[in-house]
């Protein structure tokens, strides 16, 4: 039992941490990769680092912490296990030429990045060529990557051909597929919509692999963002006690003051606590435990509610200071609201939750595919 | 980072969780406090933990512990809290006053009391608390003034674990007044078969009696028992404190643990459908998980500076609020029923579980002591005191 980050790994953060802290304009793409971030967990014979998630970890929690408004998330959380179908994407990947996100969602259908049943858009395959056609919506940065790794529904046509959901790389070319990026509360984040009307895709994931990849992806992606979380409560965290040690209001620092320092400590005693949830999760998805999956939700239930008090807390420790547009706090707070709504909210994790814990059938009933053990009732 | 045992870890947890298995005594399954009976048996049960190598698992070879790391007295505690298995009587001595001995003791006072806090021939208890004095400990007032070769004690302690069966106490007393309160402290050990010294149990909320008066008239205490030099209380009560909350925290997370596993079977039983409660207890066993991590990467970082963080008063914290809110959710979901002191089984676990899960945000540091050491401590923020 070690519940520690390595040296290699404690210098990755120290790295990091100093590099975005002077970089307050934000980071290109081609830097991150060249900081060796994008290939991280991408093998060397891919031009990658060869390093595992527990790596991607540490930089999820510290680009949470800086607020960074690249496609991180997208191409290395939600994006890379299906790319890894192809080990010319990871090279691009690894070398900064390609940004990616994942687009599933659908006008009409579920959140869940585990649910197959009831895709709209299809892929119908025409002379050896997939062309897709029809709408996806809030696609995390879909204004600013190169390409789309989108879930679409094989037709049976030609008859025999393989049937079901997919995972197809769409790559942007002029002004095709048809992108609209929304006014999105996160600016730093913004949601999209995309439109395809026979765009041309390469089939990444067929219908075989491809409960197995998005159980997979779901439990990278709401762990990801776990940590983000952690990394933006942090820092929520820093400005508040910051704010407390220097205004003085009545002759002393606020910070003197049980009304506010309580508030900061119970900030700290959340944050920590949903640290250790983000690090057991990542270490699960690193290892591909069984019980990756409750530990992702649990993960991201609670670092996603902690973020958020962190940063509601702060913004009030501020007074009203932390109300106003030009203060951080709002970017922050604005990133954990995001991060919260997110494939579903605290309560929605805990429903499933509750259904392995609390349901004999709840082995059945595990929306992410997976079977979920019974030994999880404590 | 590894998650999992390693084979020697695992080997441990094994032996252990058998041997709880095959000699915890009847009459001492699914503890829940030191009762009279369960205080007789006590020492009986102490010294079979000593006898199979349980006690003093991280104290050096050279005081006659096992010399093992950290983990593997996590491990004990989780494994001891999950087997519903009475701890060593001896907690105090062996957590508080054995390591507090180490490190300000004389030779001839480790000779003399380290063996008999390990075989539990000695149960200790600690003098800390007064009635005027709980969070504010500098401001104790037992007297101690020197006599010659003695140290005539006089004064009243309150909230003492284990007084009423104890050999020894770690007495925290007064030898100086005016100036800096914390000067004027010093640390004695006091015979508590000594004449002068009275017990009374204090009944508390579940109506069950686990603390102690302790009052102390003319008492005379040797010379030699003084700990560290007179008006050097403070700094050796310090370490007596940093050592409490160590790897206190496993006991606490393998108690909530099953905590958690009755209240999961509680819900399965009578509110399986209702949505609100599969809510809650969803949250506790995040919270839990959390609790358990939380503890394992404040393990890390003590193997790492063999110094307590601030993981312990974190842990502390969140599982007092934790255990009171599982008890509550508990109760409610029994109903009135659970209002009826001879009702069934369950209901007379989850009141009384309930009712002492009020003291878990008072006892070993208030969450308002725990806040001002997160916000002072661990934030830096101005002391308000």
């Amino acid at each position: 039992m070690d519940f520690s980050f390595t040296p290699e790994q404690d210098m990755l953060r120290t790295q990091a941490r100093s590099f975005l802290d002077k970089r307050t304009d934000g980071a290109t793409w081609k830097e991150l990769a060249g900081l060796g971030w994008t290939g991280a967990s991408v093998p060397e014979a891919q031009g990658g680092a060869g390093l595992g998630f527990l790596e991607e970890a540490i930089v999820f929690e510290e680009l949470g912490r800086a607020l960074y408004s690249g496609p991180y998330f997208a191409t290395v959380g939600l994006a890379l296990p299906a790319l890894a179908a192809a080990p010319e994407l990871l090279t691009r990947v690894a070398s900064g030429d390609l940004a990616a996100t994942l687009a599933w969602r659908e006008p009409a259908g579920s959140a869940s990045l585990a649910a197959l049943d009831g895709l709209l858009t299809e892929a119908r395959c025409v002379k050896d060529r997939w062309l897709l056609s029809g709408a996806k919506h809030l696609v995390p940065d879909a204004g600013t990557v190169h390409a789309f790794v989108v879930l679409a529904r094989t037709t049976a046509d030609p008859p025999g051909g393989p049937s079901g959901p997919a995972l197809f790389l769409v790559e942007r070319n002029g002004d095709r597929p048809v992108v609209a990026v929304a006014d999105t509360v996160d600016a730093t984040r913004p949601l999209g919509q995309l439109t395809l009307d026979d765009d041309e895709g390469t089939l990444l994931v067929a219908p075989s692999a491809i409960a197995e990849v998005m159980a997979r992806t779901r439990a990278r992606a709401l762990t990801a963002l776990a940590l983000e979380a952690v990394g933006i409560a942090s820092q929520a965290l820093a400005l508040g006690v910051g704010h407390a040690k220097t205004r003085e209001q009545f002759g002393k620092p606020i910070g003197v003051y049980q009304a506010v320092s309580h508030k900061l400590a119970d900030i700290y005693a959340e944050t920590e606590l949903a640290r250790s949830l983000a690090y057991w999760a990542a270490w699960c998805v690193a290892e591909r435990t069984p019980d990756a999956d409750l530990a992702a939700l649990a993960a991201k239930a609670y670092a996603a509610e902690a973020a958020v008090g962190a940063c509601e807390r702060s913004i009030q420790v501020h007074g009203g200071m932390g109300f106003t547009w030009d203060h951080p706090l709002q970017r922050y707070y604005k990133r954990a609201l995001w991060i919260e709504s997110f494939e579903g909210s605290g309560a929605a994790h805990r429903a499933e939750i509750a259904r392995a814990i609390l349901d004999d059938d709840g082995a059945e009933a595990g929306p992410s595919g997976r079977m979920v053990r019974s030994r999880w009732t404590v | 980072m590894d998650l999992t045992d390693g084979p020697e870890e695992a080997a441990f947890r094994t032996t252990l969780r058998t041997w709880l298995e095959e000699n915890v005594p009847d009459e001492l399954r699914r503890f829940r406090g030191w009762n009279d009976r369960a205080a007789e048996l006590g020492r009986e049960w102490s010294k079979a933990l000593h006898d199979a190598g349980y006690a003093g698992l991280t104290w050096p070879r050279a005081y006659g512990g096992a010399g093992l790391p950290w983990s593997y007295q996590a491990t004990y505690l989780e494994e001891v809290a999950r087997a519903e298995a009475p701890p060593h009587m001896g907690v105090i001595g062996l957590g508080m006053a054995g390591p507090t001995i180490m490190s300000h003791g004389s030779a001839e006072q480790k000779a003399r009391y380290l063996p008999k806090i390990l075989s539990a021939e000695e149960i200790w208890c600690q003098g800390f608390s007064e009635p005027g004095s709980g969070s504010d400990l500098a401001s104790v007032r037992t007297r101690a003034e020197l006599r010659g070769d003695v140290f005539v004690v006089d004064g009243q302690k309150v909230w003492s674990s284990f007084a009423h069966v104890a050999d020894q106490c770690i007495l925290l007393t007064r030898t100086a007044t005016g100036g800096d309160k914390h000067d004027g402290l010093t640390y004695l050990i006091v015979d508590m078969h000594s004449p002068g010294v009275e017990v009374r149990p204090l009944r508390q909320i579940t109506g069950e009696a686990e603390f102690n008066e302790i009052f102390f008239t003319g008492v005379e205490v040797p010379k030699a028992n003084l700990l560290g030099a007179i008006g050097e209380g403070w700094r050796v009560a310090m370490t007596t404190l940093l050592h409490e909350r160590g790897t206190f925290g496993f006991a606490l997370s393998g108690a909530l643990e099953v905590a958690v596993r009755k209240l999961v079977a509680l819900v399965r039983d009578r509110a399986k459908d209702d949505t609100l409660v599969r809510d809650r207890a969803a949250r506790e066993w995040i919270e839990l998980q959390a609790l358990k991590y939380t503890n394992y990467r404040g393990l890390a970082s003590l193997k790492r500076t063999g110094v307590p963080g601030p993981e312990g008063s974190v842990a502390k914290l969140r599982w007092s609020e934790a255990n009171q809110r599982l008890t509550k959710l508990a109760i409610e979901i029994i109903g009135q029923e659970a209002q009826v002191i001879d009702g069934d089984a369950v209901a007379a676990y989850w009141r009384y579980q309930q009712l002492r899960s009020r003291g878990n945000t008072i006892e070993a540091g208030t969450s308002e002591v725990l806040r001002n050491i997160i916000a002072e401590r661990v934030l830096g923020l101005p002391r308000g005191r």
